[in-house]
């Protein structure tokens, strides 16, 4: 029922999927159920102009059925809550001023830099953005890294600069100065993108990767994940953005790791 | 006979006599003050719309039908798009639920002659003509906008900006309309209640209906003043939302969804007040639990106006904003869930006609269940970051709002066509109406949900054709549709001069709309207001007599 899954949150959120889809069948086979059932025993037989029972209401049953939908609901917001923490989502750096002020502060030193700099450039966004924003702990080492947030993260991320617009999405690796179309990463190695619009909103969505958001103008989005399987997958706008908005694809291309490493020096360097 | 009797207090004085109104079918295109005769404005003028509004859908169906954009031009489709929103919500549901039955029917919930304001009523009624005419007419004109029923910024201010411009104007008029029709349903239900009957006496329609009208007069007035600082920004070149002008284009997606995630319950409240008088008719039982029934609804409303981000679950909003609204909008399942349930119960052990009304009801009941727990999924932000502005998020708001107010408007208009017009509907030609349309609407929405699933996002014009399959399978469902209307308009047309004899009280009904002729006089009661404390009293002998 849903695609294949390429990105390390991907399983998780099949996970979720199939918890929701259960609870949700359940839930809807048993009332209609109950619907289709008491349509047919208690339907009104021709030429019967009685009333059925005068009952108004049963405290017992009515507490019931408030208190499990409750328990439900309840159970499952603290399930995703879960899923979407394994999936980085509750990490920091959601809020706009603190990635703003994390883009200022690298962006002197992020120019001239090659690969080993852009780790420390990394050091320096994480604590910027933990000073600004430290509700939320940085999540342990073995999570796994995807979701919409940054950590800190055992391997190197591959920082991507994506620029979308009308109607399409421009990539550039900053660390080896090149410039594509089409999003080439390796597999296994957390990417992260640094998403900004040139004109409206468009959004970033590779439904292999169960990832989404949108690019905001005036206001620069980060989306982390990381690709585990290699192959080629849509990358979508789902933000209606203009008459082309349906045609605005491009691919994201997850290679392994030499077949990067040969992409990469296939590319002339801007 | 206004001085003797407390129930009579309430006839507006000041009022041409009935003989200066236009008599016949004149009326209808009268400024009338009587709320029966407004009420079936508002459902007739509603339905015109619906016809539009659902041309349109079909006209995205046959582009949608193959994986190219080769029917329409793309600007065009963005056009139809928006319009087709457009229409069915300010000008199909939203008037019909609400000002349509609501007009018919509060004033006999509370037993009075008319609404308190009516006036007021009828120049919210009359607002609604022109402001939908000029909505469409911007499309011949000058090209209708294009940015969505959303009319997100920084598209909604770089898209042409007369239509964009006559949109927004469009939309404040129909907004003030439904201020103008909340106020006078707060002031009726309040104010205009005969002398003896209690609040918790009330029809669930009337409480449904109050709580709808606070949620509109709290939240309309946002998207008024939203979309006039849109306007500035378009006309004005103000920079409230416009980035290149330091403006935030979040903001307006904040205060946008702070109307329209309400105006979601602006549509299915009255929704449940219809069904909630439908079922017990039927069913010849009471509405089982109406007391909780009262609190689940004033529970809605506060829950429905505290969980408008969950819309913006991809716009980048801080992680505890998206679990507060996530965990706010799961629990309004809870309140809902007692109201099925409480159907449900009301339905067991009863003597169940199956009826249009009924079968119309309980599709209902089907539909938005099924709606209700997309929405609690989709309140999952991780969940929700997959298919958000995919097809799956198409799939479960046409779930609600068709499958669940367009389903209860037709079970009403079975239920009520006798009262209004003095004649009962076709029951065969109703049920190869429902059949059309349930199936047609299974199947055009259901395999949406799979489509959004497995990476088709919404309004596009062009798809990757691995989806073209699915996506015809939807178009049929809208040509079933679109053939259901047939046997209803042939059925309201034949039945209006044939149709049989419906006489007062044809339900064997309890609730006072029903203790009047068929069609009602212009003053509802041709004596006293009848003083029925018992609308729901099924099953034990009569004690609510006039």
């Amino acid at each position: 029922m849903l695609p294949i899954d390429a990105s390390s949150n991907a399983p998780v959120y099949d996970e979720l999927f199939r918890v929701l889809f259960s609870i949700g069948t359940s839930l809807f086979v048993g009332i209609c159920g109950l619907l289709g059932y008491s349509l047919l025993r208690f339907r009104r037989r021709a030429g019967d102009l009685g009333d059925g029972l005068a009952i108004e209401e049963n405290l017992p049953l009515e507490i019931i059925w408030t208190a499990i939908p409750a328990v439900v609901v309840l159970f499952i917001g603290i399930y995703s809550y879960d899923i979407y923490e394994r999936m980085g989502g509750m990490t920091p750096l959601m809020d706009h001023s603190a990635m703003h002020a994390a883009m200022v502060a690298e962006a002197p030193t992020s120019g001239p830099s090659d690969a080993i700099d852009s780790g420390s450039d990394d050091k320096t966004a994480g604590t910027v953005i933990s000073g600004v924003s430290t509700a939320a702990p940085t999540p342990p080492k073995e999570r796994i890294w995807g979701g919409i947030g940054i950590a800190n993260q055992p391997v190197e991320a591959l920082t991507v600069e994506v620029t979308a617009m009308q109607f399409a999405f421009i990539f550039n690796y900053p660390d080896s100065k090149i410039i594509s179309g089409e999003l080439h990463v390796p597999v296994n190695r957390p990417v992260e993108l640094r998403m900004k619009a040139n004109d409206v909103i468009h959004a970033f969505w590779v439904p292999q990767f169960r990832l989404k958001q949108d690019i905001i103008p005036g206001q620069p989005t980060l989306l982390s994940f990381t690709p585990t399987r290699a192959g080629t997958y849509p990358i979508i706008c789902a933000e209606l953005c203009g008459p082309y908005h349906g045609g605005m694809r491009s691919s994201v291309v997850v290679h392994e790791a030499p077949e990067f490493e040969q992409w990469q020096q296939q590319q002339t360097p801007v | 006979m206004t001085t003797t009797s407390p129930g009579t207090l309430l006839s507006p004085s000041p009022e041409p006599s009935p003989s200066l109104q236009p008599q016949g079918w004149l009326k209808y295109f009268s400024f009338s003050l009587d709320h029966k005769v407004i009420g079936i404005q508002y459902l007739v003028c509603g339905f015109l719309f619906y016809l539009i509004g659902g041309l349109l859908a079909g006209l995205i169906r046959i582009e949608l039908a193959t994986p190219i954009a080769d029917f329409l031009p793309r600007q065009t489709y963005n056009e139809v798009l928006t319009l087709h929103g457009t229409i069915m919500i300010f000008l199909w549901i939203v008037p019909v639920v609400n000002g349509g039955f609501g007009n018919y029917l509060i004033p006999f919930y509370v037993g009075a002659r008319d609404m308190a304001f009516p006036r007021l009523n009828a120049v919210a009624f009359w607002m609604i003509p022109p402001a939908g005419l000029l909505l469409i007419c911007s499309y011949f004109i000058a090209g209708a906008a294009q940015s969505g029923w959303t009319a997100y910024p920084p598209l909604s201010i770089t898209t042409p900006a007369a239509g964009q411009i006559v949109w927004i104007l469009s939309v404040l008029l129909l907004g003030s309309s439904s201020i103008f029709g909340g106020i006078n349903f707060i002031a009726t239900i309040l104010k205009l209640r005969r002398p003896g009957l209690k609040m918790m006496q009330l029809p669930m329609y009337a409480w449904a209906m109050l709580g709808t009208s606070v949620l509109v007069i709290l939240s309309t007035p946002v998207l008024a003043g939203t979309l006039i600082l849109l306007s500035f920004d378009i006309i004005a070149h103000t920079g409230f939302f416009n980035p290149t002008l330091g403006g935030n284009v979040v903001v307006y997606q904040h205060l946008f969804w702070f109307y329209s995630h309400p105006a979601v319950y602006i549509m299915v409240l009255p929704a449940f007040g219809l069904v909630s008088e439908i079922l017990p008719v039927h069913a010849r039982k009471p509405l089982f639990g109406y007391t909780t029934m009262v609190f689940s609804i004033l529970a809605i409303v506060f829950l429905g106006l505290i969980v408008w981000a969950h819309h913006m679950f991809t716009s980048g909003t801080p992680p505890w904003m998206r679990l507060f609204f996530t965990i706010a909008t799961a629990f309004i399942a809870v309140p809902t869930g007692i109201k099925f349930f409480n159907w449900l119960a009301t339905l067991w052990g009863g003597r169940i006609a199956l009826n249009s009304a009924v079968l119309f009801s309980c599709a209902f009941i089907v539909n938005f269940v099924l709606g209700g727990i997309t929405g609690v999924a989709l309140a999952q932000v991780p969940f929700d970051i997959h298919v958000h502005d995919t097809y799956f998020v198409v799939a479960h708001f046409h779930y609600i709002v068709y499958g669940g107010t367009v389903f209860v408007i037709f079970a009403s208009v079975y239920h009520w066509f006798p009262k209004m017009t003095g004649r009962m509907l076709n029951e065969p030609l109703g049920m190869v109406h429902f059949v059309l349309t349930f199936v047609g609407f299974n199947l055009c929405f259901g395999p949406q949900h799979w489509l959004g699933l497995n990476g088709m996002p919404r309004r596009v014009a062009e798809y990757d054709p691995q989806f073209t399959l699915i996506n015809q399978l939807s178009s049929v469902g809208a040509l079933l549709m679109a053939l259901s209307t047939l046997p209803f308009l042939i059925n309201v047309a034949l039945s209006l001069s044939n149709g049989a004899r419906a006489g007062d009280n044809p339900w064997r009904a309890l609730t006072p709309e029903w203790l009047t002729s068929s069609p009602p006089p212009v003053e509802n009661w041709t004596g006293e207001a009848p003083l029925v404390t018992r609308p729901y009293g099924y099953g034990r002998p009569l004690e609510a007599t006039p």
